[in-house]
Protein backbone atom coordinates (compact mmCIF):
# COMPACT_ATOMS: atom_id res chain seq x y z
CA UNK A 1 0.00 0.00 0.00
CA UNK A 2 0.91 3.64 -0.29
CA UNK A 3 1.74 3.74 3.43
CA UNK A 4 4.99 2.19 2.52
CA UNK A 5 6.13 5.24 0.57
CA UNK A 6 5.63 7.48 3.62
CA UNK A 7 6.94 4.99 6.11
CA UNK A 8 10.15 4.34 4.23
CA UNK A 9 11.03 8.01 3.51
CA UNK A 10 11.87 9.73 6.77
CA UNK A 11 12.20 13.12 5.09
CA UNK A 12 8.76 12.86 3.52
CA UNK A 13 7.32 11.62 6.81
CA UNK A 14 8.77 14.64 8.62
CA UNK A 15 7.37 17.07 6.06
CA UNK A 16 3.90 15.50 6.22
CA UNK A 17 3.95 15.57 10.04
CA UNK A 18 4.80 19.28 9.93
CA UNK A 19 1.95 19.90 7.48
CA UNK A 20 -0.52 18.09 9.73
CA UNK A 21 0.46 19.81 12.96
CA UNK A 22 0.59 23.24 11.33
CA UNK A 23 -3.18 23.19 10.72
CA UNK A 24 -3.95 24.16 14.29
CA UNK A 25 -1.60 27.14 14.15
CA UNK A 26 -2.82 28.19 10.73
CA UNK A 27 -6.41 28.32 11.91
CA UNK A 28 -5.90 29.62 15.46
CA UNK A 29 -2.77 31.77 15.40
CA UNK A 30 -2.18 33.20 11.93
CA UNK A 31 -5.49 35.14 11.66
CA UNK A 32 -4.61 36.97 14.92
CA UNK A 33 -1.64 38.61 13.21
CA UNK A 34 -4.16 40.53 11.14
CA UNK A 35 -6.67 41.49 13.81
CA UNK A 36 -6.80 44.91 15.45
CA UNK A 37 -7.71 43.26 18.74
CA UNK A 38 -4.25 41.77 19.03
CA UNK A 39 -2.12 44.25 17.09
CA UNK A 40 -3.37 47.64 18.30
CA UNK A 41 -2.64 49.01 21.79
CA UNK A 42 -5.50 49.79 24.15
CA UNK A 43 -6.14 53.52 24.69
CA UNK A 44 -3.44 55.10 26.80
CA UNK A 45 -0.86 52.35 26.47
CA UNK A 46 2.65 53.79 26.40
CA UNK A 47 5.99 52.06 25.91
CA UNK A 48 8.00 51.35 29.06
CA UNK A 49 10.35 54.13 30.14
CA UNK A 50 14.08 53.37 30.10
CA UNK A 51 14.08 52.62 33.83
CA UNK A 52 10.96 50.42 33.61
CA UNK A 53 12.47 48.59 30.66
CA UNK A 54 15.61 47.80 32.69
CA UNK A 55 13.30 46.69 35.51
CA UNK A 56 11.57 44.36 33.11
CA UNK A 57 14.91 42.84 32.16
CA UNK A 58 15.67 42.26 35.85
CA UNK A 59 12.23 40.66 36.17
CA UNK A 60 13.24 38.30 33.37
CA UNK A 61 16.74 37.71 34.69
CA UNK A 62 15.52 36.74 38.15
CA UNK A 63 12.94 34.41 36.66
CA UNK A 64 9.92 36.08 38.26
CA UNK A 65 7.80 34.74 35.40
CA UNK A 66 8.43 31.21 36.65
CA UNK A 67 6.21 31.80 39.70
CA UNK A 68 4.10 34.83 38.78
CA UNK A 69 1.73 35.00 35.84
CA UNK A 70 0.65 38.28 34.23
CA UNK A 71 -2.66 37.12 32.86
CA UNK A 72 -5.99 37.65 34.60
CA UNK A 73 -8.58 35.35 33.13
CA UNK A 74 -12.23 36.38 32.79
CA UNK A 75 -13.49 34.52 35.86
CA UNK A 76 -15.06 36.31 38.78
CA UNK A 77 -12.71 34.64 41.25
CA UNK A 78 -9.80 36.26 39.43
CA UNK A 79 -11.30 39.65 38.64
CA UNK A 80 -12.35 40.04 42.31
CA UNK A 81 -8.83 39.45 43.48
CA UNK A 82 -6.70 40.97 40.74
CA UNK A 83 -8.94 43.42 38.87
CA UNK A 84 -10.13 43.66 35.28
CA UNK A 85 -9.29 40.65 33.14
CA UNK A 86 -6.27 41.06 30.85
CA UNK A 87 -6.80 41.97 27.20
CA UNK A 88 -4.51 41.47 24.23
CA UNK A 89 -4.18 45.20 23.52
CA UNK A 90 -2.31 45.68 26.79
CA UNK A 91 0.52 43.43 25.64
CA UNK A 92 1.25 44.76 22.15
CA UNK A 93 4.51 46.44 23.27
CA UNK A 94 5.70 43.36 25.14
CA UNK A 95 8.55 41.49 23.48
CA UNK A 96 8.59 38.77 24.68
CA UNK A 97 5.34 38.25 26.55
CA UNK A 98 5.63 37.58 30.28
CA UNK A 99 2.16 36.12 30.69
CA UNK A 100 3.57 33.03 32.36
CA UNK A 101 1.64 29.88 33.03
CA UNK A 102 2.41 29.09 36.67
CA UNK A 103 1.14 30.74 39.82
CA UNK A 104 3.26 29.78 42.77
CA UNK A 105 2.83 33.41 43.79
CA UNK A 106 -0.05 35.70 42.88
CA UNK A 107 -0.74 37.10 39.43
CA UNK A 108 1.03 40.42 38.84
CA UNK A 109 -0.83 41.68 35.76
CA UNK A 110 -2.32 44.58 37.78
CA UNK A 111 0.03 44.86 40.73
CA UNK A 112 0.90 48.45 39.74
CA UNK A 113 -0.11 50.94 42.44
CA UNK A 114 -1.44 48.25 44.69
CA UNK A 115 1.38 48.49 47.24
CA UNK A 116 3.75 51.31 48.10
CA UNK A 117 7.33 51.45 46.82
CA UNK A 118 8.47 51.03 50.42
CA UNK A 119 6.46 47.85 50.70
CA UNK A 120 8.02 46.44 47.54
CA UNK A 121 11.50 47.26 48.86
CA UNK A 122 10.84 45.59 52.19
CA UNK A 123 9.21 42.65 50.46
CA UNK A 124 11.97 42.07 47.92
CA UNK A 125 14.70 42.42 50.55
CA UNK A 126 13.11 39.72 52.64
CA UNK A 127 9.53 38.66 51.88
CA UNK A 128 9.11 37.19 55.38
CA UNK A 129 9.45 40.64 56.92
CA UNK A 130 6.05 41.65 55.56
CA UNK A 131 4.35 38.33 54.75
CA UNK A 132 5.47 35.83 57.43
CA UNK A 133 4.15 32.76 55.59
CA UNK A 134 5.68 33.72 52.23
CA UNK A 135 7.86 31.20 50.38
CA UNK A 136 9.22 33.74 47.92
CA UNK A 137 13.02 33.95 47.76
CA UNK A 138 14.74 37.12 48.97
CA UNK A 139 16.56 39.31 46.45
CA UNK A 140 19.03 41.34 48.54
CA UNK A 141 21.53 41.73 45.71
CA UNK A 142 19.11 44.00 43.85
CA UNK A 143 19.90 46.60 46.53
CA UNK A 144 23.66 46.37 46.03
CA UNK A 145 23.89 46.37 42.27
CA UNK A 146 23.41 49.44 40.14
CA UNK A 147 22.67 49.86 36.46
CA UNK A 148 25.10 51.48 34.07
CA UNK A 149 22.60 51.93 31.26
CA UNK A 150 25.10 51.47 28.46
CA UNK A 151 22.92 48.87 26.73
CA UNK A 152 19.61 50.59 27.33
CA UNK A 153 19.49 52.66 24.10
CA UNK A 154 20.35 49.59 22.04
CA UNK A 155 17.53 47.62 23.68
CA UNK A 156 15.12 50.43 22.90
CA UNK A 157 16.28 50.58 19.28
CA UNK A 158 15.68 46.86 18.88
CA UNK A 159 12.23 47.21 20.38
CA UNK A 160 11.55 50.07 17.99
CA UNK A 161 12.27 47.82 15.03
CA UNK A 162 9.67 45.46 16.52
CA UNK A 163 7.07 48.24 16.54
CA UNK A 164 7.40 49.87 19.97
CA UNK A 165 7.11 53.63 19.33
CA UNK A 166 10.17 55.02 21.13
CA UNK A 167 11.18 58.52 20.09
CA UNK A 168 14.78 59.43 19.27
CA UNK A 169 14.75 61.68 22.31
CA UNK A 170 13.72 58.88 24.66
CA UNK A 171 16.49 56.69 23.30
CA UNK A 172 19.05 59.48 23.57
CA UNK A 173 18.15 60.12 27.22
CA UNK A 174 17.89 56.47 28.20
CA UNK A 175 21.39 56.00 29.57
CA UNK A 176 21.17 59.17 31.66
CA UNK A 177 17.83 58.11 33.11
CA UNK A 178 19.10 54.71 34.13
CA UNK A 179 22.77 55.16 35.09
CA UNK A 180 23.54 54.71 38.76
CA UNK A 181 20.04 53.58 39.75
CA UNK A 182 19.74 50.58 42.06
CA UNK A 183 18.37 47.51 40.34
CA UNK A 184 15.56 47.36 42.90
CA UNK A 185 14.45 50.86 41.87
CA UNK A 186 14.17 49.77 38.25
CA UNK A 187 12.29 46.60 39.15
CA UNK A 188 9.81 48.51 41.30
CA UNK A 189 9.32 51.11 38.56
CA UNK A 190 8.42 48.24 36.24
CA UNK A 191 6.06 46.62 38.75
CA UNK A 192 4.31 49.88 39.62
CA UNK A 193 3.13 50.45 36.03
CA UNK A 194 1.86 46.91 35.46
CA UNK A 195 -1.77 46.86 34.39
CA UNK A 196 -2.45 50.50 35.22
CA UNK A 197 -3.71 51.40 31.74
CA UNK A 198 -7.16 49.88 32.09
CA UNK A 199 -9.20 51.99 34.52
CA UNK A 200 -12.07 50.72 36.56
CA UNK A 201 -10.81 47.45 37.92
CA UNK A 202 -14.22 46.94 39.47
CA UNK B 1 -13.60 51.69 27.24
CA UNK B 2 -12.96 50.42 23.77
CA UNK B 3 -14.21 47.07 22.61
CA UNK B 4 -11.83 44.83 24.51
CA UNK B 5 -12.79 41.65 22.75
CA UNK B 6 -11.93 43.30 19.52
CA UNK B 7 -13.10 43.41 15.99
CA UNK B 8 -14.64 40.58 14.03
CA UNK B 9 -12.53 38.85 11.42
CA UNK B 10 -12.47 39.96 7.83
CA UNK B 11 -14.35 37.76 5.38
CA UNK B 12 -11.13 36.26 4.11
CA UNK B 13 -9.82 35.17 7.51
CA UNK B 14 -13.20 33.95 8.57
CA UNK B 15 -13.36 31.75 5.46
CA UNK B 16 -9.73 30.70 6.04
CA UNK B 17 -10.56 29.39 9.50
CA UNK B 18 -13.75 27.67 8.36
CA UNK B 19 -11.98 25.93 5.46
CA UNK B 20 -9.05 24.73 7.58
CA UNK B 21 -11.23 23.60 10.47
CA UNK B 22 -13.80 21.72 8.45
CA UNK B 23 -11.11 20.49 6.04
CA UNK B 24 -9.09 19.05 8.93
CA UNK B 25 -12.08 17.28 10.37
CA UNK B 26 -13.03 15.94 6.95
CA UNK B 27 -9.47 14.84 6.24
CA UNK B 28 -9.10 13.06 9.57
CA UNK B 29 -12.39 11.31 9.04
CA UNK B 30 -11.50 10.28 5.50
CA UNK B 31 -8.12 8.97 6.63
CA UNK B 32 -9.73 6.81 9.24
CA UNK B 33 -12.55 5.67 7.03
CA UNK B 34 -10.13 4.70 4.26
CA UNK B 35 -8.21 2.54 6.75
CA UNK B 36 -11.17 0.89 8.43
CA UNK B 37 -10.76 -2.34 6.46
CA UNK B 38 -7.80 -4.41 5.47
CA UNK B 39 -7.24 -5.33 1.87
CA UNK B 40 -5.86 -8.67 2.97
CA UNK B 41 -8.77 -11.08 3.14
CA UNK B 42 -8.42 -14.60 4.59
CA UNK B 43 -8.21 -17.45 2.11
CA UNK B 44 -10.40 -20.61 2.22
CA UNK B 45 -8.49 -22.08 5.16
CA UNK B 46 -8.62 -18.89 7.13
CA UNK B 47 -4.97 -18.04 6.60
CA UNK B 48 -4.32 -14.34 6.34
CA UNK B 49 -1.65 -12.84 4.23
CA UNK B 50 0.63 -10.76 6.46
CA UNK B 51 2.23 -7.44 5.58
CA UNK B 52 5.39 -9.27 4.79
CA UNK B 53 7.27 -7.60 7.67
CA UNK B 54 9.10 -10.21 9.71
CA UNK B 55 11.43 -9.90 12.67
CA UNK B 56 12.91 -12.97 14.34
CA UNK B 57 10.22 -15.05 12.71
CA UNK B 58 7.37 -12.92 13.99
CA UNK B 59 5.20 -11.65 11.19
CA UNK B 60 2.99 -8.57 11.19
CA UNK B 61 -0.70 -8.85 10.41
CA UNK B 62 -2.56 -6.11 8.61
CA UNK B 63 -5.73 -6.17 10.70
CA UNK B 64 -8.36 -3.43 10.61
CA UNK B 65 -8.81 -1.05 13.55
CA UNK B 66 -10.91 -2.50 16.37
CA UNK B 67 -14.53 -1.62 15.86
CA UNK B 68 -15.00 0.04 19.29
CA UNK B 69 -11.99 2.27 18.61
CA UNK B 70 -13.27 3.21 15.19
CA UNK B 71 -16.69 4.08 16.61
CA UNK B 72 -15.16 6.12 19.39
CA UNK B 73 -13.28 8.09 16.78
CA UNK B 74 -16.42 8.68 14.74
CA UNK B 75 -17.94 9.90 18.02
CA UNK B 76 -15.24 12.55 18.41
CA UNK B 77 -15.89 13.78 14.88
CA UNK B 78 -19.60 14.09 15.60
CA UNK B 79 -18.83 15.85 18.89
CA UNK B 80 -16.56 18.37 17.17
CA UNK B 81 -19.22 19.18 14.58
CA UNK B 82 -21.83 19.58 17.32
CA UNK B 83 -19.47 21.85 19.25
CA UNK B 84 -18.87 24.01 16.19
CA UNK B 85 -22.61 24.42 15.72
CA UNK B 86 -23.24 25.41 19.35
CA UNK B 87 -20.15 27.45 20.21
CA UNK B 88 -18.05 30.04 18.37
CA UNK B 89 -15.30 28.33 16.41
CA UNK B 90 -15.99 28.71 12.74
CA UNK B 91 -14.66 32.17 11.88
CA UNK B 92 -17.29 34.81 12.52
CA UNK B 93 -20.07 32.32 13.15
CA UNK B 94 -21.01 32.93 16.80
CA UNK B 95 -22.62 29.55 17.43
CA UNK B 96 -26.33 29.02 18.01
CA UNK B 97 -25.99 29.33 21.82
CA UNK B 98 -24.53 32.83 21.47
CA UNK B 99 -21.94 32.00 24.15
CA UNK B 100 -19.05 34.40 24.75
CA UNK B 101 -16.26 34.38 27.29
CA UNK B 102 -17.17 37.91 28.34
CA UNK B 103 -20.85 37.01 28.62
CA UNK B 104 -20.07 34.10 30.90
CA UNK B 105 -17.98 36.36 33.13
CA UNK B 106 -20.68 39.02 33.24
CA UNK B 107 -23.27 36.44 34.18
CA UNK B 108 -21.05 35.13 36.95
CA UNK B 109 -20.47 38.64 38.29
CA UNK B 110 -24.16 39.52 38.08
CA UNK B 111 -25.09 36.40 40.04
CA UNK B 112 -22.60 37.29 42.77
CA UNK B 113 -23.75 40.93 42.87
CA UNK B 114 -27.32 39.81 43.32
CA UNK B 115 -26.29 37.72 46.28
CA UNK B 116 -23.85 40.05 48.02
CA UNK B 117 -25.02 43.57 47.20
CA UNK B 118 -27.97 43.56 49.65
CA UNK B 119 -25.68 42.41 52.46
CA UNK B 120 -23.15 45.17 51.89
CA UNK B 121 -25.89 47.75 51.28
CA UNK B 122 -27.33 46.88 54.68
CA UNK B 123 -23.95 47.38 56.37
CA UNK B 124 -23.37 50.59 54.44
CA UNK B 125 -26.31 52.22 56.23
CA UNK B 126 -25.02 51.48 59.71
CA UNK B 127 -22.72 54.20 61.12
CA UNK B 128 -19.15 53.02 61.58
CA UNK B 129 -18.98 53.16 65.43
CA UNK B 130 -22.12 51.04 65.62
CA UNK B 131 -21.06 48.66 62.87
CA UNK B 132 -17.77 48.13 64.70
CA UNK B 133 -19.74 46.47 67.53
CA UNK B 134 -21.58 44.09 65.18
CA UNK B 135 -19.79 40.76 65.61
CA UNK B 136 -21.09 39.24 62.38
CA UNK B 137 -20.19 42.26 60.30
CA UNK B 138 -16.73 42.28 61.85
CA UNK B 139 -16.21 38.68 60.78
CA UNK B 140 -16.88 39.67 57.20
CA UNK B 141 -14.72 42.76 57.63
CA UNK B 142 -11.84 40.79 59.05
CA UNK B 143 -11.74 38.65 55.89
CA UNK B 144 -11.57 41.74 53.72
CA UNK B 145 -8.90 43.20 56.00
CA UNK B 146 -6.79 40.04 55.86
CA UNK B 147 -7.02 39.82 52.09
CA UNK B 148 -6.24 43.44 51.33
CA UNK B 149 -4.63 45.21 54.27
CA UNK B 150 -2.66 42.60 56.17
CA UNK B 151 0.26 42.53 53.70
CA UNK B 152 1.36 45.91 55.05
CA UNK B 153 -0.37 46.38 58.41
CA UNK B 154 0.04 42.77 59.49
CA UNK B 155 -2.58 40.13 60.23
CA UNK B 156 -2.72 41.43 63.82
CA UNK B 157 -2.96 45.04 62.55
CA UNK B 158 0.08 45.98 64.60
CA UNK B 159 1.98 47.18 61.55
CA UNK B 160 5.71 46.94 61.23
CA UNK B 161 8.74 48.95 60.28
CA UNK B 162 7.35 51.73 58.09
CA UNK B 163 3.76 50.48 58.32
CA UNK B 164 1.54 52.06 60.98
CA UNK B 165 0.14 50.11 63.90
CA UNK B 166 -3.66 50.33 63.78
CA UNK B 167 -4.31 48.98 67.26
CA UNK B 168 -2.82 51.82 69.32
CA UNK B 169 -4.31 55.26 69.87
CA UNK B 170 -1.64 57.10 67.87
CA UNK B 171 -3.00 58.14 64.48
CA UNK B 172 -1.01 59.79 61.72
CA UNK B 173 -4.11 60.98 59.89
CA UNK B 174 -6.71 60.60 62.62
CA UNK B 175 -8.71 57.69 63.96
CA UNK B 176 -12.23 59.10 63.69
CA UNK B 177 -14.56 57.27 61.27
CA UNK B 178 -14.42 60.01 58.64
CA UNK B 179 -10.63 60.16 58.77
CA UNK B 180 -10.26 56.39 58.49
CA UNK B 181 -12.66 56.40 55.54
CA UNK B 182 -10.65 59.11 53.79
CA UNK B 183 -7.41 57.18 54.33
CA UNK B 184 -8.97 54.09 52.81
CA UNK B 185 -10.81 55.70 49.91
CA UNK B 186 -8.20 58.21 48.79
CA UNK B 187 -5.04 56.74 50.21
CA UNK B 188 -2.37 58.83 51.91
CA UNK B 189 0.93 60.28 50.84
CA UNK B 190 3.23 61.23 53.70
CA UNK B 191 6.16 63.42 52.80
CA UNK B 192 8.93 64.31 55.20
CA UNK B 193 11.64 66.12 53.25
CA UNK B 194 15.32 65.44 53.72
CA UNK B 195 17.04 68.03 55.95
CA UNK B 196 20.57 67.16 54.89
CA UNK B 197 21.15 70.86 54.18
CA UNK B 198 20.95 71.66 57.91
CA UNK B 199 24.34 70.02 58.33
CA UNK B 200 25.34 67.16 60.62
CA UNK B 201 25.70 69.34 63.73
CA UNK B 202 22.17 70.70 63.44
CA UNK B 203 20.76 67.28 62.62
CA UNK B 204 22.35 65.94 65.80
CA UNK B 205 20.95 68.84 67.83
CA UNK B 206 17.44 68.39 66.45
CA UNK B 207 17.70 64.65 67.08
CA UNK B 208 18.50 65.29 70.75
CA UNK B 209 15.58 67.75 70.96
CA UNK B 210 13.20 65.15 69.47
CA UNK B 211 14.43 62.57 72.00
CA UNK B 212 13.74 65.13 74.74
CA UNK B 213 10.19 65.64 73.42
CA UNK B 214 9.47 61.97 74.12
CA UNK B 215 11.27 62.07 77.49
CA UNK B 216 14.01 59.77 76.26
CA UNK B 217 17.63 59.92 77.32
CA UNK B 218 19.26 62.87 75.56
CA UNK B 219 22.09 65.37 75.59
CA UNK B 220 20.45 68.37 77.27
CA UNK B 221 22.87 70.92 75.87
CA UNK B 222 22.42 69.78 72.28
CA UNK B 223 18.65 69.46 72.76
CA UNK B 224 18.61 73.10 73.89
CA UNK B 225 20.40 74.16 70.72
CA UNK B 226 18.17 71.89 68.62
CA UNK B 227 15.04 73.56 70.01
CA UNK B 228 15.70 76.70 67.99
CA UNK B 229 16.11 74.77 64.74
CA UNK B 230 13.04 72.72 65.57
CA UNK B 231 10.98 75.87 66.07
CA UNK B 232 12.04 77.36 62.76
CA UNK B 233 12.09 74.23 60.59
CA UNK B 234 10.10 71.34 62.06
CA UNK B 235 7.32 73.11 63.94
CA UNK B 236 5.55 74.04 60.71
CA UNK B 237 4.33 70.45 60.37
CA UNK B 238 5.04 68.83 63.74
CA UNK B 239 3.71 71.84 65.71
CA UNK B 240 5.83 73.86 68.16
CA UNK B 241 5.15 71.38 70.98
CA UNK B 242 5.92 68.41 68.67
CA UNK B 243 2.45 66.87 68.92
CA UNK B 244 2.12 66.65 65.15
CA UNK B 245 -0.62 67.55 62.71
CA UNK B 246 -3.10 64.97 61.48
CA UNK B 247 -4.16 67.12 58.54
CA UNK B 248 -0.66 66.62 57.11
CA UNK B 249 0.07 63.21 58.56
CA UNK B 250 2.94 64.74 60.55
CA UNK B 251 3.47 62.34 63.43
CA UNK B 252 3.29 63.19 67.10
CA UNK B 253 6.89 63.20 68.36
CA UNK B 254 6.04 63.29 72.06
CA UNK B 255 4.55 59.82 72.62
CA UNK B 256 7.62 57.63 72.03
CA UNK B 257 6.02 55.83 69.03
CA UNK B 258 8.42 55.56 66.11
CA UNK B 259 7.10 54.34 62.76
CA UNK B 260 10.55 54.10 61.19
CA UNK B 261 12.51 52.46 63.97
CA UNK B 262 13.99 49.43 62.24
CA UNK B 263 14.39 46.25 64.28
CA UNK B 264 17.51 46.64 66.41
CA UNK B 265 17.85 50.34 65.62
CA UNK B 266 18.02 52.97 68.37
CA UNK B 267 15.44 55.76 68.36
CA UNK B 268 18.25 58.27 67.94
CA UNK B 269 19.56 56.51 64.82
CA UNK B 270 16.08 56.28 63.38
CA UNK B 271 15.49 60.02 63.89
CA UNK B 272 18.89 60.88 62.40
CA UNK B 273 18.13 58.74 59.37
CA UNK B 274 14.76 60.41 58.91
CA UNK B 275 16.29 63.88 59.15
CA UNK B 276 19.06 63.06 56.70
CA UNK B 277 17.05 61.21 54.06
CA UNK B 278 13.43 62.17 54.58
CA UNK B 279 10.53 59.71 54.48
CA UNK B 280 7.78 59.05 52.02
CA UNK B 281 5.06 56.85 53.45
CA UNK B 282 2.44 55.87 50.93
CA UNK B 283 -0.91 54.22 51.54
CA UNK B 284 -2.50 53.20 48.22
CA UNK B 285 -6.13 54.21 47.71
CA UNK B 286 -8.34 51.18 48.20
CA UNK B 287 -11.73 52.22 46.84
CA UNK B 288 -10.75 51.26 43.29
CA UNK B 289 -9.74 47.79 44.42
CA UNK B 290 -12.43 46.75 46.87
CA UNK B 291 -15.25 49.25 46.26
CA UNK B 292 -16.84 51.70 48.68
CA UNK B 293 -19.16 49.21 50.38
CA UNK B 294 -16.26 47.05 51.47
CA UNK B 295 -14.24 50.12 52.39
CA UNK B 296 -17.03 51.03 54.81
CA UNK B 297 -16.76 47.62 56.45
CA UNK B 298 -12.97 47.74 56.66
CA UNK B 299 -13.14 51.23 58.18
CA UNK B 300 -15.43 49.81 60.85
CA UNK B 301 -12.98 46.96 61.40
CA UNK B 302 -10.09 49.38 61.88
CA UNK B 303 -12.30 51.42 64.22
CA UNK B 304 -13.20 48.27 66.16
CA UNK B 305 -9.55 47.46 66.93
CA UNK B 306 -9.60 49.96 69.81
CA UNK B 307 -12.18 47.87 71.70
CA UNK B 308 -10.14 44.69 71.48
CA UNK B 309 -7.67 43.35 73.98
Amino acid sequence: MKHEIVEKNVGLLAVLILVVISFGGLAEVVPLFFQKQTTEPVDGLRPLSALELEGRDIYRREGCVGCHSQMIRPFRAETERYGHYSVAGESVYDHNFLWGSKRTGPDLARVGGRYSDDWHRAHMYNPRDVVPESIMPAYPWLFERTLDGSDTPRKMEVLRTLGVPYSDEEIANATREVRGQQEITALIAYLQQLGTVLEGTR
Amino acid sequence: MNNLWGDSLSGFWSAWIIVITLGSIGFAFWLLYANRKTDKTPDAEGNVETTGHAADGIEEYDNPLPRWWFQLYVGTVIFSLGYLVLYPGLGNFAGVLGWTQEGQWEEEVARAEERFTPIFAQYQEIPIPELARDAEAMQVAERIYLNNCAVCHGSNAQGGYGFPNLTDDDWLYGGEPEQILTSLIRGRNGLMPSWQQLGEQNIENVTQHVLALSDLEHDAERAERGAATFASVCAACHMPDGTGNQALGAPNLTNDIWLYQAPGQSVADSVRQTLRNGRNGHMPAQAAYIGEERVHLVAAYVYSLRFRD
